[in-house]
Order: C-alpha cells, then structure tokens, then sequence
C-alpha cells in the first residue's frame, strides 16, 4: 500500500465505460435484497387492491428481466456515493470527470431518457447531466486500497415527497418518530409505495439531509450498527405500516419495506431530522475497483 | 372489484360503469402528456394539435430511441398525477375521459370528474417494463421540441392494469385511503 498505484489515463477511461454500463444495470436489474424485501411483501399482503399492485409489480420486475427492460421508465437524477480508501491512488478530479462522461455515455448510447434540467430555463441538454450533476457524495476511508462507487438512479415521484426540519431538543425522539410517520403517511400514493424510508437525524441541515439519501442507497432492511437507533428504525416500521395506507396508497399492510436510520452527532440546541422516501424500485448498483484495477459489480 | 376490458374512445356510457376499486384494461390508443405538455396547453394556450374526445390520457415522458423520422420505445412508463391536478379541468373540457397516471389527482379533481362524467384510472407507479411490451406503436409526437415531455400517441393492447383510483361518482380511493391512515396514525398516540 503505496503511492505507486496511481491510476493511469487508461484506468479512468475503462471508469467511464464501467460507470455507463453500472448507471443501465441500476435501471434494470433490482438488487436481492429488494426483490426479496417484495416477495415478504406479496406474502403478507392482505387486501385485494394491495395484492394486485404486488402482484404486478412482481410481474413487472420479471418482464424487465425477460425483456432487458428499465423497470421504471424514469432513469431519475444520477446520485453517485463514491467511497475513496486510503490507498487508492485515485485522483478524484479525474474520477470525477470519469463518473460525468459515464452518466452521459449511457444516456447517449442506451440510449435513456434525459430527467435533468436547468432549474431556471427548464431546458434539458439531453445528457443526464448539468451543472453539478451528476450528484456525487464523496466519503474518504482510512486503511482501504480500493475505490466503490454506489450509484443510485433516484426517481422523482419518490424525491419529491423529501422532508425536513428543525425540530427542538425538547421534541426529543418522539418528536422524530411523529415527524417521520406523518410525512410518510401524508404523502399517500405519490411515492410508489411500498417505500424504503431514509431518515437523517442530527448532524447540521445539509448533512442531515445527506443522511436521509445516504439511508435509502443501503441494503433494503439492513440495520443501523447503533442499537438504539436500530430500535427506532424497528419502531417507525411497525408504525407506518399500521397507518394501512399499502402498496400504492391504495390500502394494504405493506405501505414501508424498510425504515434506515443514519445518525450524527448535531448542536446542543438543534433537533434536525430528514426524510428521503425511495420508491419499491429501488434502484442501485455498485462498482469496486481494487487497487490492481480490477472491476467487480454488484449491489 | 370488477374488471372491464375497454376499447378507446371511451364513452360516458362505458366510464360510468366503472366503480371505484375496478380494475380496467385497454386497447386502443393513449395519449401521453405531462408538466411541460400542459403548461403549452392550458398556460400558453397554444392549440391542441390532436381531437381528444373521449380520450384516455397518460402522464408520462418516455424514454425512446429516434431513427430518423421514427420514434421507437425504449421505455414507457406513468408520472405522479398530482402535480397535474390543476388541468384537469382543462383536459376535461377538451373531452377527455379517462386521466391514468400514478397517485391519484385530488378533491378540486375528484368534483371536476364527477361534473364531466370521468375517470382517473391508476396504474402501478414504476412498472414500465411490462408497459412498454403494452405499448405497439408510438404513432404521433407532436411539439418535440418538449422531448421527452411531448404530446405522445400511443397504440397499445390490454394496457393495465388500471385501478380506478378516482370514479365519475366522487370517490377518491386514494384521498380515503390516506385519510384512514392518518386517522390511524392519531390512534397510536406517537
């Protein structure tokens, strides 16, 4: 582990190509953990209306399969959590370079749908890409010689239904888990139940929210390290699913797969907490590029 | 839950018979519009370039590949209806009679189809894979200049399926559904 393993141009072009085919492989292929997260679903599902739309979308995810179809027709903003160890040698300007020429390869080449525009002209370069898009969440990491890019195609009808505030020290976590519920609950149909909620709790504003999308780009269903916050992930389920809203908020048991909570230490006189709600297509893949250059993808 | 198997153009006879909760596929042809489209509609008042009596309309954006001339699907799917709510009204008075999209529309909406004898059938949000084998043809793209968010034609068979979400009675499945489930948010004391 040495500064001898500097990437070469060559590595960030071969970057570019992984980085296109990972953005189609998010579009199409729906990680494990959902899919299995979904079958609970279906088997718990109790009203009619819920169970035809589990139903389908079951349907849907195989079509996609079957025919290398995107499984939703929204290709999202482009969000990137990219993980730089220690040893990487990576030169994050070029990375960053790489990761924008990929988004832009895809949509050119697949070629997908543009989502992205300027949020003054409305005009849309038909790229995928704009200015400071794509999103890229960087996270340095000490000990580690490899480079992991998380990318996460995220829809709209599931971004718009975002949440925030400051709420006080004496709110406490009550006041969290009443917040959480009511934003779910209030946004009905609109996200594409059943949802993965992300929640950010702490930290400042802007790292709060950060949280909340860093908590839906995890494995459906795993569980925040911190027993505590654990709990409450446990608890905010039991409760969003007891509202009945269901798949579709159209009525069912199943109206959350998952609940993720990611924490960080906030100000003695703040309270923030963030919901990031990810529709039931939840989409992500993941590229890891060890130090020898070699690529493996997976979720 | 009872299902109807429709062709377009809908009529008032075909829509009213349809109940809260149905489920209803169709075969015929959809028009596919959204923010960008009905903005151009009914803000700017630029004129509709298509007839849409008794029309089914969807918001959607496709993603599709262009051959010359030709616009081939690549993936079609629906959009979150409400932040269309406002034309309804408009789409309504143009003779449209099925809105479809995800997410349902609300109460101003609930009471504008009622007054016009329609429907908001629901489709599951995110399955655009089987929606698009759904889809034969794109027929006709007018103002492409909006790409994707154009005023599509499509040719489609037994696309579905479509609840209906919102029927020409005044429910609203998804207002109730979320209305008892606030209801019951209250009763957990949280």
């Amino acid at each position: 582990m040495n500064s001898h393993n500097t990437w070469s141009n060559d590595r960030y072009q071969k970057v570019v190509e992984a980085v296109a085919a990972l953005y189609v492989k998010a579009l199409k292929d729906l990680p494990p953990d959902v899919r299995t997260a979904l079958s609970h679903a279906v088997r718990r599902e109790t009203a009619a209306v819920g169970r035809t739309v589990l139903g389908t979308i079951e349907r849907n995810i195989d079509v996609a399969d079957k025919e290398d179809l995107l499984i939703c027709q929204d290709t999202g903003i482009p969000v990137y959590f990219v993980e730089v160890g220690e040893y990487s040698g990576v030169n994050p300007v070029h990375l960053e370079q790489a990761i924008r020429e990929g988004t832009e390869q895809a949509t050119a080449t697949h070629p997908l749908r543009s989502s992205v525009v300027s949020p003054v002209t409305r005009k849309n370069n038909q790229t995928n890409s704009g200015y400071r898009v794509p999103v890229i969440h960087w996270e340095f990491v000490s000990g580690r010689d490899d480079v992991q890019i998380v990318m996460v195609p995220k829809g709209s009808g599931s971004e718009n239904m975002t949440y925030f505030r400051m709420l006080l020290p004496a709110d406490g976590v009550q006041g969290i888990k009443r917040f959480v519920v009511e934003s779910v609950v209030g946004s009905g149909g609109n996200p594409c139940p059943p949802v993965i909620v992300g929640v950010g709790i702490g930290g400042s504003a802007d790292l709060c929210m950060v949280l909340a999308k860093k908590a839906i780009s995890r494995p459906c269903g795993s569980s925040n390290a911190d027993p505590e916050v654990a709990g409450l992930e446990g608890e905010l389920l039991q409760a969003i699913n007891a509202s009945g809203l269901g798949p579709m908020g159209l009525g069912g048991v199943n109206t959350a797969l998952a609940v993720h909570v990611e924490h960080a230490a906030t100000h003695i006189s703040q309270n923030p907490v963030a919901v990031n709600i990810q529709c039931w297509a939840a989409r992500r893949a993941r590229l890891v590029i060890a130090s020898d250059g070699s690529m493996v993808v997976g979720f | 839950m009872a299902e109807h198997h429709v062709n377009t153009p809908l009529t008032e006879e075909v829509v009213m018979a349809f109940r809260a909760g149905d489920v209803v596929t169709i075969t015929g042809h959809i028009f596919g519009l959204r923010d960008a489209t009905l903005i151009r509609m009914f803000d700017q008042g630029v004129e509709v370039p298509a007839d849409l009596t008794g029309a089914v309309c969807l918001h959607t954006a496709p993603g599709v590949k262009v051959d010359g001339d030709q616009f081939i699907k690549v993936s079609i799917g629906t959009t979150t209806s409400t932040r269309m709510n406002r034309f309804t009204g408009g789409l309504l008075r143009k003779g449209v009679k099925a809105i479809t999209g995800k997410g349902g529309l609300l109460e101003d909406s609930t009471r504008l189809l009622q007054e016009h004898h329609a429907v908001y059938l629901g489709l599951v949000g995110g399955t655009a894979a089987s929606e698009t084998m759904q889809i034969e043809a794109i027929e006709e793209v007018w103002w492409r200049d909006l790409m994707p968010e154009c005023l599509w034609k499509f040719r489609v068979r037994d696309f579905g399926p479509l609840i209906v979400g919102i029927d020409a009675y005044g429910r609203n499945l998804y207002l109730e559904t979320k209305a008892q489930a606030m209801e019951a948010m209250k009763q957990l004391h949280l």
